[in-house]
């Protein structure tokens, strides 16, 4: 891990998943919650990875931290592949660190802020705990540090534990936050001021983030880059203004036009589909309401939609370009 | 006539170390076939205020005020009287209610109960009502032999929501509804409330932190803010021009998607929520209001009319035949007098 710095080029990808599949064994059958992903970060970008619950955003997180392994394809940090030795991945996630949606959960409530933060310089024995505590908290807007040390997860308040858990993450000076969901059990007026800590993180310390969400508002709040994910794919990606303001996907266009100030939703029926029964040609095509209302098959594509399967997009980070995977996009750009 | 009208409404809890005053005094009203939608961060008192419609507070609750549904106080009903409401003039969506099934019934049998329990319907009746239900709901009836497990979050949403429409209410109070919901679920659930209250003519207070989802399903949106309401107004105006500071701010957390204004600009209000046992004097938003007054520290603010139907609690709206108070003054408590529009006073 220690060669990174050389490997990834300028602006190259820091962290990278490459023809990633992740399966479960589920009721007899193979879940295929991560199947075929191509997602890379780069130094100091934030990337959003959206799409409904269930379609594999938190497997595919948990993969990239190497708490998942995967069925095929690879994980790249700083260009080399991940290794899964115990003292490998000890080393890594030193340097990608998790946070997780719920900071309740995810705090010990027998446990000070202090003892919460410190946990993870321990486990690498680093000489300076304190420092590193006291500076984490103070990097995450708890300040003066020395007031919350000592105290307890049940006297602060939703958004200052969440500073906590982030403080936590901090405290090892990683070089990437994987954070899932970090704003969603957050009230409303504390979310902006957790979104506004990770952009200041990135501008201060050039921390790269990928942040998983269902929340179309949170990518447009804070990410450079968004990739949307359908049952186990990601169908479209790129630069933030292109994707969310010029959709091709029919499904990020629905996702968007759902949006509460929307003019006119695009409800998808049905429960979100299950990666047990993926289906054959366009995976989305059982509920693409472009399909649906025949303009697939005005533009030729209908068939190809119901049976041909479509490629892996390719991403790179900075990528200036965006990418859908749909027949119907691709046909009206022809 | 309103459907349902509050006056002064205050709701105090019991702890051990003290009082908390969780609702301090709201005046509201709700017109037959209207939706209103109470907004604020957690804590402010909304679920307290929810469930004090009905009576439904642990008993450690002291509730004070006027609760008028149909015109029939429900602070002062007899039991009797009380559970006939409950189940024939109002019902409750709760907040994180899908947890609330009963993991080892069957879903029919749930929602079975309240029909069978107030002799509405003989269990054969009540079958055929329970598919009805779910068909409303967008659930095929055959989920009626389903156990709660095996239903995804959305899906146990919908049974929530089919439980309340069982005794057919004229009034649904519907608590975060769709929080812990994806966007596309949500999106789902919503349109069926939508339809449903239009349908059936059903009113509906709808509880929610996403002034975002408010306004798009609301008529009237009140904002709370440590146990009060500190703005009132049709949603949509409330939503894109609040009048309150703290309104503004919790619109202004909610961004546009395309909007160049909130793109790279995720915006908060700094400061903690406020300790309901230990409030602030003056106004209660004061030591987090970004264009706070000197005079706002001990300064009693209530709801004063902001134009066309609209209040705000606020020295920013307060009108100019209304003195300031100086230092000392303005400390005792008020009521909150609320401006109503004309079709919805008696
Ligand atoms: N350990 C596991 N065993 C079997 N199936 C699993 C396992 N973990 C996840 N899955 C399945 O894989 C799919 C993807 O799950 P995942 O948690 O990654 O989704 P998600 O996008 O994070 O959803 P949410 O937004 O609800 O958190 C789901 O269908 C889930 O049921
Ligand atoms: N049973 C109780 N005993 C004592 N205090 C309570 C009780 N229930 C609620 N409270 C307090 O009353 C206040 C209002 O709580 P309430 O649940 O009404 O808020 P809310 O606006 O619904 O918040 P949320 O958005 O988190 O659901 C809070 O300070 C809360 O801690
Ligand atoms: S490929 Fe066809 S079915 Fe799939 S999203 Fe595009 S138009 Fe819809
Ligand atoms: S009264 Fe003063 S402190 Fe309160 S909201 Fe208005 S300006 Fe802010
Ligand atoms: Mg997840
Ligand atoms: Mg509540």
């Amino acid at each position: 891990m220690t060669e990174r710095r050389e490997n990834a080029g300028e602006r190259g990808s820091l962290l990278e998943a490459r023809d990633l599949h992740v399966e479960f064994a589920s009721r007899g059958r193979r879940a295929r919650a991560v199947d075929g992903v191509n997602l890379a970060v780069g130094e100091g970008e934030i990337v959003a990875l959206v799409g409904e619950s269930g379609c594999g955003k938190t497997t595919l997180a948990r993969t990239l931290l190497g708490l998942e392994r995967p069925t095929s394809g690879s994980v790249l940090y700083g260009g080399a592949p991940l290794s899964y030795s115990s003292r490998a991945l000890k080393a890594y996630r030193r340097e990608v660190q998790l946070v997780l949606q719920d900071p309740t959960g995810s705090l010990n409530p027998r446990h000070t802020v202090y003892e919460a933060v410190a946990e993870g310089p321990r486990i690498h024995g680093m000489s300076d705990e304190r420092d590193r505590v006291v500076s984490a908290l103070a990097r995450t807007g708890l300040r003066p540090p020395e007031r919350f040390l000592h105290s307890y997860p049940h006297e602060l308040s939703g958004g200052q534990r969440q500073r906590v858990v982030i403080a936590g993450a901090l405290a090892l000076d990683p070089r990437v936050l994987v954070a899932d969901e970090p704003v969603a059990s957050l009230d409303a007026s504390v979310r902006g001021e957790i979104l506004a800590l990770l952009l200041r993180l990135r501008d201060e310390l050039g921390l790269s983030a990928l942040v998983v969400t269902h929340d179309l508002g949170l990518a447009w709040n804070i990410a450079d880059r968004v990739a949307v994910m359908y049952l186990g794919r990601i169908v479209e990606s790129g630069p933030v203004e292109q994707v969310l303001r010029s959709p091709t996907h029919p499904y990020t266009q629905a996702l968007l036009s759902v949006l509460p100030e929307s003019p006119s939703p695009v409800v998808l029926s049905g429960e979100p589909p299950d990666p047990t029964r993926i289906p054959g040609g366009c995976r989305f095509h059982p509920r693409c309401q472009v399909l649906a209302a025949g303009a697939a098959a005005r533009a030729g594509v209908e068939g190809r939609c119901r049976s041909q399967p479509l490629a892996i997009l390719p991403v790179s980070p900075f990528s200036a370009d965006s990418h859908a995977a749909c027949h119907y996009a691709g046909a009206r750009l022809e | 006539m309103s459907l349902l009208r509050l006056r002064d409404v205050a709701v105090t809890y019991r702890v051990a170390s003290g009082e908390v005053p969780a609702v301090r005094g709201v005046s509201l009203d709700l017109a037959a076939g209207q939706a209103l939608g109470v907004a604020g961060e957690s804590g402010s008192g909304k679920s307290t205020l929810a469930m004090a419609l009905l009576r439904l507070l642990p008993r450690d609750a002291r509730v004070t005020g006027e609760i008028l549904l149909d015109g029939e106080d429900v602070l002062t009903m007899n039991w009797g009287r009380l559970r006939a409401v409950r189940w024939a003039s109002a019902s409750v969506v709760f907040q994180g209610a899908q947890h609330a099934l009963n993991p080892v019934r069957r879903i029919e049998q749930q929602i079975a109960e309240p029909l069978l329990v107030h002799g509405m319907a003989t269990p054969a009746e009540a079958r055929r009502k329970v598919g009805e239900l779910l068909e409303q709901v967008g659930l095929p009836a055959w989920r009626a032999r389903s156990y709660p497990h095996e239903l995804s979050g959305g899906q146990r949403q919908r049974v929530m929501i089919a439980m309340a429409l069982a005794c057919s209410p004229r009034l649904i109070i519907a608590d975060e509804p769709t929080t812990a919901l994806d966007v596309m679920i949500q999106a789902q659930v919503l349109a069926l409330i939508r339809s449903l209250i239009a349908e059936h003519d059903i009113s509906l207070i709808m509880i929610s932190h996403d002034l975002s989802v408010l306004a798009s399903m609301c008529d009237r949106l009140a904002v709370m803010y440590a146990g009060r309401v500190v703005e009132s107004g049709p949603s949509g105006e409330v939503f894109r021009d609040a009048r309150h500071p703290y309104s503004l701010a919790l619109s202004a957390a909610f961004p546009t998607v395309g909007d160049p204004a909130s793109r790279r600009a995720p915006k908060g209000l700094g400061g903690d929520p406020p300790d309901p046992m230990h409030l602030p004097t003056g106004c209660s938003f004061h030591p987090r209001c970004p264009v706070a007054l000197p005079e706002c520290a001990f300064q009693e603010v209530e709801l004063w009319a902001a134009g066309e139907s609209r209040t705000a609690a606020c020295v920013h709206v307060r009108p100019e035949s209304v003195q300031p108070a100086g230092p000392g003054e303005g400390l005792e408590k008020q009521s909150v007098p609320v401006a109503r529009p004309a079709e919805e006073s008696q």
